[in-house]
């Protein structure tokens, strides 16, 4: 295929090809690999078992996120399991010669926030991570996968993974989004509209107005979700916006270094004759906020829509829906507007960045936690954390009657002490509502826009983020 | 580092009905908090069991001691964790049969040698009966002749031809395969700009 007609992902896959394999597998190479402390201490002992040493101890990095407590990261941790896990990931890292973004360093955070903001993630590189999120970093116009343990231990044992490359779906975001509605409600309705399991066997390429007029936090809120819509991995093309939000950071080059990365990273993008696989139109203008009401990121609906009649989808997704409203404990017709909510998460790494914490500051402070809410706020990372103190957020935050917390995963999957209790119903700005992801076996989560989150925590329902807009 | 040659596999079926089942149901995140997989195998389904009271598959006495799992579409989405087949093969499971199945959960599955095979939902839909009724009788996934076998019918099973390979020839387990390059990782790494940090 002529250059010009090659989109990212080939350019990328081809730059990072190893070598081809038997059947439809590509041995390739991985520039960037974050570990944490969940699905690496296994991938260390059968490292360890095989006897092999770390290939690249410098193309990885670690941080602890899933397990930490968010009330005092004091060591040793309250609860010993967690203290195991994370002694474990210290000794292998420490071992190995991997740098370990700790706590006490103060640059300890969720891994797909800190990859960003410290400028690890950049254009044009592969990127590894034990983790399904890791399409989050798709944003700076890289090729990021999540992978398993196994596979873990074989990019530590060689920095290569075998895959079979993906199709290539491009998906043109056009208009613009009217007041209230953020880049949680486009991928929200992205996924409504081509389903969770629409993006198996493919990138999704993000693009079109509204993506290129989108932050650099904004697209890491869309590309977070791309495993949501069953793509493993999702980006966007670098641009001028990608260019400067890595000019300065702590792995960003400098000087000559620098113009060359720039040249590097623009030369990724897809040409303007690329060739895609597929393609996809998504006019966002009529987007209202998004609201999910069922057991997985298909099932949302606008804030102003009844919830849908059973029959209104096809025969095949029948049973889903039907299972979705007995667990919900919720019925078809009923508007999602008013659904009481006991608990309000702002947080995770779909929503726990700078700016997200500054659209939910503007909402919570018109209003006051009743108290049959528990609200919580969780920065992404300890460096979100200091720029949000800097602003005066947690004392907004702590006014309206939310908790302010230290950066971790938290209640997004609540590996953590900070869990749902009973069938408690939360509305939360991470990225999966599966039946008991928030700890409790039947807690009931709706997924929004952390605007929308402080919009249910003050009003103790699920409310209309606009009107508290006007 | 051990090659297991997976040609067919022979055993007895479980039935799962359900589609987009995620692995959040499969082991619950609570039992993520381990630094071995030993002990994941207790708590598959634990939650939908818990709630299902007795009426899950997994507390089926027909089913006991399967070894092949009968599954929906879009098997295994959500985390990448690979707690999820590593407590499905820990609690006995060495193949799974399905509509389809989550990317990343079908690699963790590739990874430990566990073949996840596809059929149409048509023949599905005959197999998931077909075993309900005859839960004793043998079942067979068969890769070399691509055919599932169970009471006298086969049904055409769809895998990727390289994972195929790799179940047939044994070299399903990356890490040697991916070594097997030498230094031709290397030669990659110094052609891309960035992991020489851009220096001229
Ligand atoms: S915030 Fe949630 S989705 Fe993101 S890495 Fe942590 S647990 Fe996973």
């Amino acid at each position: 295929m002529s250059p010009t007609r090659k989109n990212l992902l080939d350019k990328v896959w081809d730059a990072h090809t190893v070598r081809e394999l038997p059947g439809d597998q590509t041995q390739l190479f991985i520039g960037l690999h974050l570990i944490h402390e969940v699905t690496s201490p296994q991938a260390f002992s059968m490292l360890r078992e095989m006897d092999r040493p770390v290939r690249f101890p410098e193309r990885t990095f670690a941080t602890v996120d899933h397990i930490i407590p968010t009330e005092s990261q004091a060591r040793p941790l309250a609860d010993d399991l967690a203290e195991e896990m994370m002694q474990a990931l210290e000794r292998s890292t420490a071992e190995a010669g991997i740098e370990m973004f700790g706590p006490e360093k103060g640059e300890q955070g969720i891994v797909h926030v800190i990859g960003p903001e410290m400028g690890l993630t950049q254009p044009g590189m592969t990127i590894a991570c034990g983790d399904s999120h890791t399409s989050t970093h798709g944003a700076f116009g890289a090729v990021a996968f999540g992978i398993g343990t196994s596979q873990v231990r074989d990019v530590l044992a060689t920095q290569c993974l075998t895959l079979a490359r993906p199709k290539v779906r491009r998906i043109e975001v056009t208009g613009r989004l009217a007041s209230g509605v953020y880049a949680k409600d486009v991928i929200l309705a992205i996924i409504r509209e081509l389903g969770v399991k629409g993006g198996v066997g493919f990138a999704y390429e993000y693009g079109g107005p509204v993506i290129e007029a989108m932050t650099i936090e904004e697209r890491l809120t869309v590309c977070n979700m791309s495993i949501e819509g069953g793509a493993r991995c999702g980006y966007i093309n670098p641009d001028d916006a990608t260019i400067e939000y890595l000019r300065g950071r702590k792995y960003s080059p400098e000087g000559e270094a620098w113009d060359r990365a720039e040249a590097y990273w623009r030369g990724v993008a897809s040409g303007p004759g690329a060739h895609y696989d597929e393609r996809v139109t998504l006019d966002s203008s009529t987007l209202a906020p998004s609201v999910t009401w069922g057991i997985n990121p298909e099932q949302s609906i606008s804030i102003d829509e009844k919830l849908p009649r059973v029959d209104a989808v096809s025969a095949e997704n029948q049973p889903s829906i039907e299972e979705a409203y007995a667990y919900m404990g919720l019925s078809p017709g009923e508007p999602i507007i008013g659904t009481k909510i006991d608990v309000a998460f702002i947080g995770s790494c779909t929503n726990g960045r700078i700016s997200d914490l500054r659209e939910a500051a503007k909402i919570a402070q018109q209003g006051q936690v009743p108290a049959h809410v528990k609200a919580l706020v969780v920065p992404g990372s300890q460096a979100v954390a200091r720029q949000a103190e800097a602003e005066g957020l947690p004392e907004v935050f702590r006014a309206a009657g939310f908790q302010w917390r230290e950066a971790g995963c938290s209640m997004c999957l609540a590996m953590n002490p900070d869990k749902l209790v009973g069938r408690e119903v939360c509305a939360s700005s991470s990225n999966r509502n599966f039946k008991g992801r928030q700890g409790s076996p039947t807690g009931r989560t709706l997924l929004m826009s952390p605007a929308m989150v402080a919009a249910a925590a003050i009003r103790g329902e699920v409310s209309d983020v606009r009107e508290l807009l006007q | 580092m051990s090659e297991v040659i997976r040609k067919r596999i022979e055993g007895r079926g479980c039935v799962l009905r359900g589609d987009d089942i995620d692995t959040d149901r499969i082991i619950p995140a609570r039992f993520l908090r381990c630094v071995t997989f030993d002990d994941v195998g207790e708590h598959a389904f634990e939650d939908d069991r818990e709630q299902a009271k007795g009426d899950h598959p997994f507390d089926d006495e027909r089913y006991r001691g399967a070894n092949i799992m009968i599954v929906g579409q879009n098997f295994g989405c959500g985390s990448s964790r690979e707690h999820a087949p590593q407590a499905l093969m820990r609690s006995g499971f060495d193949a799974f049969v399905g509509g389809s199945f989550a990317e990343i959960f079908f690699g963790n599955c590739t990874a430990l040698g566990l073949p996840c095979v596809t059929l149409s939902p048509g023949d599905l839909s005959a197999l998931m009966d077909s075993v309900t009724v005859g839960p004793d009788e043998q079942l067979k996934v068969d890769l070399e002749a691509r055919e599932v076998h169970h009471r006298g019918t086969g049904w055409a099973l769809a895998i990727p031809d390289g994972i195929r390979d790799q179940l047939l020839e044994g070299t399903w387990n990356a890490t040697a395969v991916l070594l097997g390059a030498g230094d031709a990782i290397e030669e990659t790494a110094k052609r891309l700009p960035y992991v020489t940090g851009f220096s001229a």
